[in-house]
């Protein structure tokens, strides 16, 4: 790689499912800047059946937009960067989601024990995980042997017993793996990655019945004891065994891998170190989402815990149609301010899953889009809670529940909202939104955030690149990820609990002036970034909680944005929105969201639509 | 330059290969460069037979350690279904209460850490077929072959169903004409039918009782879909299920007509054998549907057309992938360099293209699709 000082010009893709994002960074009088992006169709699959000629695409565009040659007459990346000539830049580097990102199954003994510890650290090294497997899962050998053949991960992580525990039932799923005789997706040319992270007195066991089969490396036991998880070699293991036999598997990606300066990162990963750093910097806990085209990745930062989930099946565009067959019709049209056939929305849901790279050309389809997102959004932050829990097994007093894991699930998940101090968004749909406003009416309506939360977005989606920029020049990264990258839009306010019809749920009072705030209602106070704080005071209605406690009114600082302050009035836990098409008549509904899209200024052409 | 979205093949005459790879490792029953039918093995092997895990040391009462001292069999003995396996220690010697084979097949291992015991039924062999005729192009010793042949491909967009043949027929006179269940007779049994703008459920289901092998449409209602299937398709991967029949749609979800150039091209080719699958994955690693033709008495090499230009340029045929305009075909006109403001609010890369009436408005270019072949 050039020195690092004299680094003046990046250029840096995201190889997503869909497509392939490209950006250029310049080192200007004011540090290094975004200079121009572009993209174009991912080429994984046939015919073009190579990463790379998509990312020769996308870097095409970058170059015509930019009006400098960075590629040769042979189509090769020009190195470093030329100043006379004006053509070239100094460094390349990538991240990757293409080709169906890093697909695993993972094992351990006790489903809500060691088991989840598992599947918490192949989705923390980015992974997709597609079946977790289980002595107490319910399934009988050959059912589990079967679904390892059929479901022909990338790579097999197994757990299970911690250090001086059990080492029967840790070889009893071992030998279900082996029996499996497992086959790589990509190819029978190489044997499949299968890691063990469990019970340290079982690895010569397991090494004998697995280490023929496959290709079997063993790990530090990410459950050493019931109260500690230790998934962090588990993880390096994973991204290593990932780049080294899947990727170097993968259509085109020997050539990628050829093409860049430092290690190609899987997208995730290189996401969840750029939201880590923020929150470290800033000392805030941080919710965030990446929605792609064929997953949804969820991120939490929480005091020192840090929770990344990806949601295989919840995406904008390959998807599509699974978000709204696991959402169902009535959840997705309730954020429909028209009416339409269920016939017709099917079609055109369809439609979009076909041609994934197709998108929204009248205002009424962009609204449905958004819809969309909503429900992918609230899908994949609800997999995200119910995995975020405390540690199974560890004994609190006569905590049986907590023991056995039973009770797991949403309701006991570590996020409270309440203490989340900011939500960022990521990913076509809410970074490439027309308006803004758009995008932080789609971080509400599904991350649907208490108290006082910043919302904030990625703005041209460009936070995998500074992700894997991060890892190779931090200054450059963190200067671009502030002047370019973060978009505040503005504080959102939203008292918890139960709202009545009519009530004034809230009383914002600053300066001279007092915002009063009704049930299911939503307001925007016109405020930018720029304009500094502004000290309030909070005083929630009786009953409701915006932070220190119900009824409890709180003094707290808080900023607008491109948006401005937004106030939330539907209330929380309950949302009161939650069964709209269920619960209120077609036409409450309709006048419902007319009025909160008024009040957000959401689609200024809505008029022309219906 | 800049951006384009691959199209679907629709190709006269083109030199075509086929993979045909084995699920696992087997053995490859024909040579380089032999002639092959559609219809005739190329490979085979055998699937592992289903396993049966019992952890024979709890059912006899037996330390795992002690549980091959138990066994009437070894290791890689064959068993017969009932047949006794184990014996526990019962009481002095009496008592014993034997273990009985679940399954017809070998013991395929004894764990002495947990007591399990594996059992596993014999394989079960599987053939793969060419497919379609050609010739043995490579041979990848125990994994598959390449077919390479020369024909007519028509890529479809979506479809149902798994590898089928027939003699292709034409039963829609028009690409738009709508078609009725009653429409298919007992004369189409083992034909692959052209029936024109829309496929339904009722006439795949009319089509699997009389055997036709295979139904192409230019679309079909999601809501047929999911009364066919029985649930929500959510992760559009399919060739797997059992309708009776493959279907083939060309276009889209929806009443659409099949383009112009595919309707042309199926109906000269009416009366020819066509190879057909509607396996289709729309993710990583896209497979579409698709619809063969051979001709192995062409010049291949000579006949052979050119490969398609991938570029988005000026004059390039494309079909309209999004509403407004949602399966129409158009030409390129103008590609203007820098973003432009749609209805939808977005600023985006546009193109100016042209209907065949004459028609111009300007669409985001990634609602293009390109017309290949």
């Amino acid at each position: 790689m050039a020195d690092k000082s004299k680094i003046r010009s990046i250029l840096a893709t995201d190889c997503g499912s869909t497509t392939t994002k490209c950006i250029l960074i310049e080192l200007g009088e004011d540090g290094y800047r975004l200079a121009v992006r572009g993209e174009a169709p991912t080429t994984v699959e046939a015919p073009a059946e190579d990463v790379t000629q998509g990312v020769l695409n996308a870097v095409r565009e970058v170059s015509e937009l930019i009006g400098r040659p960075l590629l040769d007459d042979k189509g090769k990346l020009i190195r470093p960067y030329d100043s006379e000539k004006n053509q070239g830049v100094d460094i390349y580097l990538s991240t990757s989601s293409a080709g169906g990102g890093l697909q695993m199954v993972v094992g351990g003994v006790v489903r809500e024990m060691t088991a989840k510890s598992a599947e918490k650290a192949a989705l923390g090294a980015g992974a997709i995980v597609m079946d977790v497997l289980a002595v107490n899962d319910g399934r009988l050998p050959h059912e589990k042997i079967e679904l390892i053949r059929q479901l022909r991960p990338d790579m097999i992580l197994l757990a299970g017993g911690v250090d001086g525990g059990t080492v029967k039932h840790v070889v009893e799923l071992a030998q279900v793996v082996g029996a499996a005789d497992p086959r790589p997706r990509l190819g029978m040319a190489y044997e499949l990655p299968v890691i063990y992270a469990g019970n340290k007195d079982a690895a010569g066991d397991v090494e004998e019945t697995l280490g023929g089969k496959t290709a079997l490396e063993l790990v530090e036991n990410l459950r050493p004891r019931l109260e500690e998880e230790n998934l962090q070699p588990s993880r390096l293991k994973i991204q290593e065994q990932f780049l080294e036999h899947v990727m170097a598997h993968a259509p085109g990606y020997p050539n990628l891998m050829a093409m860049v300066d430092e290690e190609i990162m899987p997208t995730p990963a290189a996401v969840g170190s750029i939201m880590e750093t923020i929150a470290k910097r800033d000392g805030i806990s941080i919710v965030g989402a990446d929605i792609g085209g064929a997953t949804t990745d969820v991120f939490s930062v929480l005091g020192e815990t840090f929770n990344r989930t990806v949601s295989a099946n919840y995406g904008m565009s390959y998807s599509f149609s699974n978000v709204y067959a696991e959402a169902g019709h009535q959840q997705v049209m309730r954020w429909v301010p028209f009416s339409l056939d269920e016939r017709e929305l099917r079609n055109r849901i369809k439609n979009k899953m076909i041609r994934p790279t197709s998108i929204p050309y009248l205002l009424e389809e962009l609204i449905l889009e958004q819809a969309m997102a909503r429900e992918a959004l609230r899908l994949s932050f609800e997999q995200h809670k119910s995995l975020v829990t405390g540690l199974k097994g560890v004994q609190k007093g006569s905590d049986l529940t907590a023991l056995f894991g039973l009770g797991d699930g949403g309701e006991d998940t570590l996020i409270n909202m309440l203490e989340v101090d900011m939500v960022i968004g990521s990913g076509g749909v809410l970074s490439h939104a027309p308006r803004r406003h758009q995008t932080a009416m789609m971080l509400i309506d599904s991350f649907l955030p208490e108290g006082v939360t910043t919302l904030t977005v990625d703005s041209i989606f460009m936070m995998p690149q500074l992700g894997v920029l991060a890892a190779v020049h931090p200054e450059a990264a963190t200067q671009v990820f502030e002047r370019d990258c973060l978009i505040y839009l503005g504080d959102c306010v939203a008292p918890v609990g139960r709202v009545k019809e009519g009530q004034t749920v809230l009383k914002m009072s600053f300066d001279s002036e007092v915002v009063e705030l009704k049930a299911g209602e939503m307001k925007v106070i016109s405020r930018t970034r720029e304009e500094g704080p502004l000290k309030v005071v909070l005083e929630p209605a009786p009953g409701l909680d915006v932070g220190a406690g119900r009824g409890k009114p709180v003094e707290r600082t808080v900023y607008g944005g491109v948006v401005g302050m937004m106030l939330d009035g539907r209330g929380r836990r309950p949302f009161g929105f939650a069964n709209a098409v269920k619960e209120l008549s077609e036409e409450v509904r309709l006048a419902r969201l007319k009025t909160w899209n008024q009040a957000l200024d959401l689609y200024p052409e809505e008029a022309k639509v219906g | 330059m800049g951006s384009y979205t691959p199209g679907l093949k629709v190709t006269p005459a083109a030199l075509l290969r086929f993979e045909r790879r084995l699920p696992l490792k087997g053995e490859v029953v024909v040579k380089e460069g032999e002639r092959v039918a559609w219809d005739q093995v190329v490979a085979r092997t055998d699937l592992p037979g289903r396993v049966e895990m019992v952890n024979l040391a709890n059912k006899l009462g037996v330390d795992p350690s002690e549980l091959e001292a138990r066994l009437f069999k070894k290791v890689g003995d064959s068993l017969d279904k009932g047949e006794v396996l184990a014996k526990s220690k019962g009481l002095f010697g009496y008592f014993q209460t034997p273990f009985r084979s679940p399954i017809t097949g070998k013991l395929e291992s004894v764990s002495a850490t947990t007591g399990q015991v594996i059992l596993r039924s014999p394989p079960r062999p599987i053939s793969m077929s060419a497919y379609v005729d050609g010739i043995i192009e490579s041979v990848e010793p125990n994994q598959g072959v390449t077919v390479k042949t020369f024909g007519s491909l028509i890529q479809g967009i979506f479809g149902l169903g798994g590898e089928t043949s027939g003699v292709l027929e034409c039963l829609a006179s028009e690409a738009d004409q709508t078609l009725r269940p009653e429409d298919l007779e007992a004369a189409h049994k083992g034909k692959v039918l052209v029936v024109g703008r829309i496929v339904t459920a009722a006439m795949v289901r009319r089509a699997a009782e009389l055997g036709v092998s295979a139904l192409i449409a230019g679309g079909v209602e999601d809501a047929d879909i999911r009364e066919l299937l029985g649930y929500d398709l959510g992760v559009a991967i399919t060739g797997n299920e059992r309708l009776g029949v493959t279907m083939v749609v060309t276009e889209g979800f929806g009443g659409l007509p099949i383009a112009g150039k595919t309707f042309g091209l199926l109906k000269d080719r009416v009366g020819a054998r066509a190879s057909t699958s509607g396996a289709t994955q729309i993710r990583a690693g896209v497979i579409r549907p698709e619809i063969i033709v051979t001709d192995l008495e062409s010049d291949w090499e000579k006949e052979a057309e050119e490969p398609p230009d991938l570029e988005l340029a000026i004059d390039a045929p494309v079909r309209l992938i999004r509403e407004p305009h949602f399966g129409r075909l158009a030409k390129v006109v103008e590609l203007p360099v820098q973003p432009e403001r749609i209805p939808s609010g977005a600023k985006v890369r546009v193109a100016e293209v042209e209907l065949t009436d004459g028609t111009r408005f300007r669409v985001p270019r990634a609602n293009l699709e390109l017309i290949e072949g």
